[in-house]
C-alpha cells in the first residue's frame, strides 16, 4: 500500500471514503495537487478500497481531471464557433507567444498550460477562458497581457482582479419564470395542494421537460412516484453542455430559489427525499453560491426534515461537480458520473423513473423544468398553460449569441417566432440561426417564421446567429471537431464515426476534398444517426447535415474539381525518401497540379 | 399461451419471458451477428453489431427483450450494410493486419467481415499508436487488436472475480488498462486459465506459446464453416 497523502486522504475522509465519491475526490484532490499522479490514484484506490482501474476510469473519461502535469495554472480557452467568431483564436495564439508556449505544453518552470476547451457556457460574453475551472469572460487582448503578467509573477488565482470574473446575467425579456419569488411560498402553495394535488397541477398544466427532448414531465414524477420501493431521487441536470446554451447559468445564479425550491417540490411530489444538483465543471464559479443557498434553506426549514412543517415532507439537496464531459447533460450518463463513473449512458430500458440512481426511482429534469414547478405550485397547472401554444405550454429561456447587437437570456412564450427573437435581440441581414446548439438544426431565412415549440422547433434554447459574412462551413466544422472530443466511446458508430466526420471535415478544409467526401460525409451523418447508442451520437452529424443541404457552396468552393482525391498527399509522402536520398531534384518530385 | 412469440423476418419465435431477442433467435437457430455479447456475461450493447429493426426502429438484440407480437428485421440488405460499415469502422479504429495475425481464421472480427462482405477497408485508416504488452509469461496483449467490446473486463469481473481490466480513456481515446501497479499484465492477478483470457473474440487477448499452431490454414474455425453458422453452440472461437 503506498504511503497516504495527508491531502488526499482528508479529502476522501470528507467523503467517507465512499467510492460513489470518486469524481468529487479527484476534483478537490487536484484543486490541492495540480494533478492526479499515478501514485495519487493508488492512495486513492486503496483508500476507497476500490481497484485503482476504476479510479483510472474516472479520471481518463473527464476533461478537466489530469493525469499528467499541467502546471499550476491550467488555462483553457473556450471555442465554441461564437468564441471563433469573437476571435479566441488570436487571443489564444497570443497568450501562447507571450508565454513561450505550444498548445497543451506545460511552461519549462512547471507555472502554466494553455489549450483549448468546448464550449464554457458563456457565449453572451464571449471570449472567454477556464483558469483551475474557473470563468473569465470578456477576453481582450489586453486582458491576456494582464493574465500573462500575473502568471509571470505568481499571483495566485485567489488574487487576480475579482473583476476579471464577474459573470453577467445578460437578461434582456423576461415573462413570468425570470421573475423573483420570496423563499418558501412556492413550498407553502405546493404543500397547500397536497402530494398528489401537486402532481396532478403538474399533469394538467402540460409543462414538457426544458432540455430539449420535451418528455412530459408529469409523467416523469408520476413514473417515479409509482415506481416499487422506498428510495427515490431527484436530479437537477445543470450540465448545460450544449455549445451556445447559458440560460441555467442565469437561473442558478440569480433564481436558485425557484431551482431549489422547484426540487424540493418535484421530491414532495414523487417521495423522494433526495435532491442532487449536477453542476457542470465549467460553472464552478457558482458552487459555493447555490452551497450557501442550500445551507440557508436548512437553516430556515426550507430543506431537511418536515419542510415548511409539513409532517413526513423530508427533502435535501448536494451538489454534485462535473469536470467536463458534454455527454453527461445525457440523462442516463448523469447518473453514472453521480455513481462515481465515467459518464457512460445506459442501455435503456429500463428507464430511469424504474431503475436510475444506485438502482433507484430517479427523476432527471433540467434547471428550468424544476423552476417551472415553482410557478406551477403558486398558479395551478391550468393556469401555466395558458401561456404558450397547445402542445407547449408555458415560457421558454433562449440563449442568444452571435452576430447580434444584445446577446444575452430572453424569455417568451412558447410558439414565438424565430424572426421576432432576431429582431428583439437586433440581429440584421442574419444568413442562417443555430437553433438547439451543435446537435440542433440550422435554419436560414425562408424558416424564419417558424415556431420556437416541441411541435415546429424543439430547442434547449441555444440561440447562435450567423451573420452574412460568416463561414458556415467553418461552423459545421467546428461542431464536427466538438463531437469528436466529446463522444464517450461506447458504441463504435459514434466512437469511430464522429473521427471518421470530423476527419473528414479537415480534409476538406484543407482543401484536398472532392465530391466524394460530400456524399461520404451523408453517408456517416446518416449512419450514425441511424446505429448509435444515444442521442449524441444521433445528432452528431446534424450540423453537418443542414450545412450541406443548405449551404453547399461553402463546401464548393473548397473542392478540388475532380471526382476523387486520396486522403495521403503522394508528394508529402515522398518526403521521407528523398531525406533518406538526398535528393532534390525535380525527379524527385511528383508533378506539380496545374 | 398463443402470444409467445415474435417473429424475425416474418417468421414466427417461440421465447421465454425475460428472454432477449438474441437469446430467442439463437434458441431458433437463427443468426443475429454480435462481437461484444457472450451468453455467460450481461449484455453490453456497445459494439451494435445486433442492431436490428424491432417494429421498425434500430434495437440491439443482445439488450431488447423479446416481447410477444413484435416484428423484428434481422436479414436484410439494408441492416447488413450497416453491419459491414460497423466492420470497416472497427477495422480502421485499431491496426488489424490479418494475414500476421495468430487469431486469423478463429478471429470474429474477420468472419464478420466475411459475413458481410466487406472487400476494403473503405475508410480512411486512424493508424493509431499502441503498444504491445508482453510482460505477462503466458499472455499477451496486443493492443492495436482490441475492439473495446469489454468481454474481458466482464469476464475478469464477473466470473474470475479478478478485475483485472477496465476502460480508461473517452471517445476514440478509449482503451483498455490492466489493473497492476505497473499497468503492466506481467504485475497483474490474471492467469492463463482465466476466463477474461478466451473470451476475447479478436486477436488481442492471446495465450503465448500457441500461435499459429492451433490450426493450419483450412481447418481453421471460420475456414470450415462462417460465423453465421454459430448459432446454438457457445462461442466456439474462444482459447484459440
Amino acid at each position: 500500500m503506498p504511503t497516504a497523502d495527508p491531502v488526499v486522504s482528508a479529502i476522501a475522509e470528507k467523503y467517507r471514503n465512499n467510492p460513489t465519491y470518486v469524481l468529487q475526490i479527484l476534483r478537490e484532490t487536484q484543486e490541492a495537487l495540480d494533478w492526479i499522479s499515478p501514485e495519487t490514484v493508488e492512495t486513492v484506490a486503496a483508500q476507497l478500497k476500490i481497484p485503482r482501474t476504476r479510479v483510472q476510469s474516472v479520471l481518463q473519461f473527464y476533461s478537466f481531471l489530469y493525469d499528467k502535469p499541467r502546471g499550476r495554472y491550467r488555462i483553457l480557452f473556450a471555442d465554441n464557433i461564437t468564441d471563433r467568431m469573437a476571435g479566441n483564436i488570436a487571443l489564444f495564439e497570443h497568450m501562447l507567444s507571450r508565454l513561450k508556449l505550444k498548445r497543451g505544453e506545460v511552461s519549462s518552470d512547471g507555472q502554466v498550460s494553455v489549450d483549448l476547451t468546448s464550449d464554457t457556457g458563456m457565449c453572451d460574453q464571449g471570449p472567454a477562458m477556464l483558469v483551475n475551472n474557473r470563468a473569465i469572460p470578456r477576453l481582450t487582448m489586453r486582458r491576456i497581457d494582464e493574465i500573462c503578467a500575473l502568471v509571470k509573477e505568481r499571483v495566485p488565482l485567489e488574487e487576480w482582479p475579482a473583476d476579471y470574473f464577474r459573470v453577467e446575467d445578460n437578461i434582456r425579456r423576461r415573462e413570468t419564470l425570470l421573475t423573483s419569488i420570496a423563499p418558501g411560498v412556492a413550498l407553502d402553495a405546493a404543500i397547500a395542494r397536497g402530494r398528489q394535488g401537486m402532481l396532478d397541477e403538474i399533469k394538467r398544466s402540460n409543462v414538457r421537460g426544458r432540455g430539449g427532448a420535451g418528455f412530459p414531465m408529469g409523467t416523469k414524477w408520476e413514473g417515479a412516484r409509482n415506481a416499487p420501493g422506498a428510495e427515490r431521487y431527484i436530479v437537477c441536470n445543470a450540465d448545460e453542455g450544449e455549445p451556445g446554451t447559458f440560460k441555467d447559468r442565469v437561473l442558478l445564479n440569480s433564481f436558485s430559489v425557484r431551482v431549489l425550491e422547484g426540487m424540493a417540490i418535484a421530491g414532495y411530489a414523487t417521495g423522494a427525499t433526495k435532491g442532487f444538483i449536477y453542476l457542470r465543471g465549467e460553472y464552478k464559479h457558482l458552487q459555493a453560491k447555490l452551497q450557501r443557498e442550500i445551507d440557508e434553506m436548512r437553516a430556515s426549514g426550507r430543506l431537511g426534515a418536515s419542510i415548511r412543517g409539513a409532517p413526513g415532507f423530508d427533502f435535501d439537496i448536494e451538489i454534485h461537480m462535473g469536470a467536463g464531459g458534454y455527454i453527461c447533460g445525457e440523462g442516463t450518463a448523469m447518473v453514472e458520473s453521480l455513481e462515481g463513473k465515467p459518464g457512460r449512458p445506459r442501455v435503456r430500458p429500463p428507464s430511469m423513473v424504474q431503475v436510475g440512481y444506485r438502482g433507484k426511482p430517479t427523476v432527471v429534469d433540467n434547471v428550468e423544468s424544476l423552476a417551472h414547478a415553482t410557478e406551477i405550485a403558486v398558479e395551478g397547472g391550468a393556469h401555466f398553460a395558458k401561456r404558450g401554444t397547445r402542445f407547449s405550454t408555458g415560457t421558454k429561456l433562449l440563449s442568444i449569441s452571435g452576430d447580434c447587437e444584445r446577446p444575452g437570456v430572453y424569455e417568451y412564450q412558447f410558439g414565438v417566432t424565430i424572426g421576432r427573437v432576431l429582431e428583439d435581440c437586433g440581429a440584421k441581414a442574419i444568413s442562417a440561426v443555430q437553433i438547439g446548439g451543435a446537435s440542433g438544426v440550422l435554419l436560414t431565412p425562408d424558416d424564419f417564421s417558424r415556431r420556437i415549440a416541441f411541435e415546429d422547433v424543439p430547442t434547449a434554447g441555444a440561440f447562435m446567429v450567423f451573420g452574412p459574412d460568416r463561414d458556415i462551413f467553418e461552423v459545421a466544422r467546428n461542431f464536427a471537431q466538438f463531437f469528436a472530443h466529446e463522444s464517450c466511446g461506447f458504441c463504435t458508430p459514434c466512437r469511430v464515426g464522429t473521427t471518421v466526420q470530423r476527419n473528414i471535415m479537415e480534409k476538406i478544409a484543407e482543401g484536398r476534398g472532392s465530391r466524394y467526401e460530400i456524399n461520404e460525409l451523408k453517408r456517416v451523418v446518416a449512419f450514425m444517426q441511424r446505429t448509435s447508442h444515444c442521442g449524441l451520437g444521433e445528432t452528431a452529424g446534424n450540423a453537418v447535415r443542414d450545412a450541406l443541404s443548405k449551404f453547399r457552396p461553402a463546401f464548393e468552393r473548397r473542392l478540388r474539381a475532380k471526382d476523387f482525391e486520396p486522403a495521403i498527399d503522394l508528394e508529402r509522402a515522398l518526403e521521407p525518401a528523398r531525406r533518406i536520398t538526398g535528393r532534390d531534384d525535380a525527379e524527385a518530385h511528383l508533378e506539380t497540379e496545374s | 399461451m398463443a402470444e409467445t412469440t415474435f417473429t424475425i423476418d416474418e417468421m414466427p419465435i417461440p421465447f421465454t419471458p425475460g428472454q432477449t431477442i438474441l437469446e430467442a433467435a439463437k434458441a431458433a437457430g437463427i443468426y443475429i451477428p454480435h462481437l461484444c455479447y457472450h451468453p455467460e456475461l450481461k449484455a453490453h450493447g456497445g459494439c451494435k453489431m445486433c442492431t436490428v429493426l424491432v417494429n421498425g426502429r434500430p434495437q440491439t438484440a443482445c439488450t431488447q427483450k423479446a416481447a410477444a407480437g413484435q416484428e423484428v428485421d434481422v436479414d436484410t440488405p439494408e441492416l447488413n450494410a450497416m453491419r459491414r460499415t460497423l466492420v470497416q469502422m472497427l477495422f480502421i479504429e485499431g491496426n488489424h493486419f490479418c494475414p500476421g495475425c495468430e487469431k486469423s481464421g478463429a478471429c470474429q472480427l474477420q468472419a464478420l467481415g466475411y459475413e458481410y462482405e466487406m472487400l476494403t477497408p473503405h475508410f480512411v485508416e486512424l493508424y493509431p499508436e499502441r503498444k504491445v504488452d508482453a510482460s505477462h509469461p503466458d499472455v499477451l496483449i496486443e493492443f492495436n487488436r482490441c475492439v473495446l467490446c469489454e468481454l474481458c473486463v466482464r469476464a475478469s469481473r464477473d466470473i474470475d472475480h479478478k478485475e483485472v481490466f477496465g476502460i480508461a480513456g473517452r471517445g476514440r481515446d478509449a482503451h483498455l488498462v490492466v489493473n497492476s501497479p505497473t499497468g503492466k499484465l506481467g504485475d497483474s492477478a490474471l492467469a492463463v486459465t482465466d476466463r477474461a483470457v478466451q473470451v476475447c473474440p479478436v486477436g488481442a487477448i492471446i495465450v503465448k506459446r500457441v500461435g499459429f499452431a492451433a490450426a493450419p490454414i483450412g481447418e481453421r474455425i471460420y475456414d470450415k464453416s462462417p460465423i453465421s453458422a454459430e448459432v446454438d453452440v457457445n462461442e466456439s472461437s474462444e482459447a484459440r
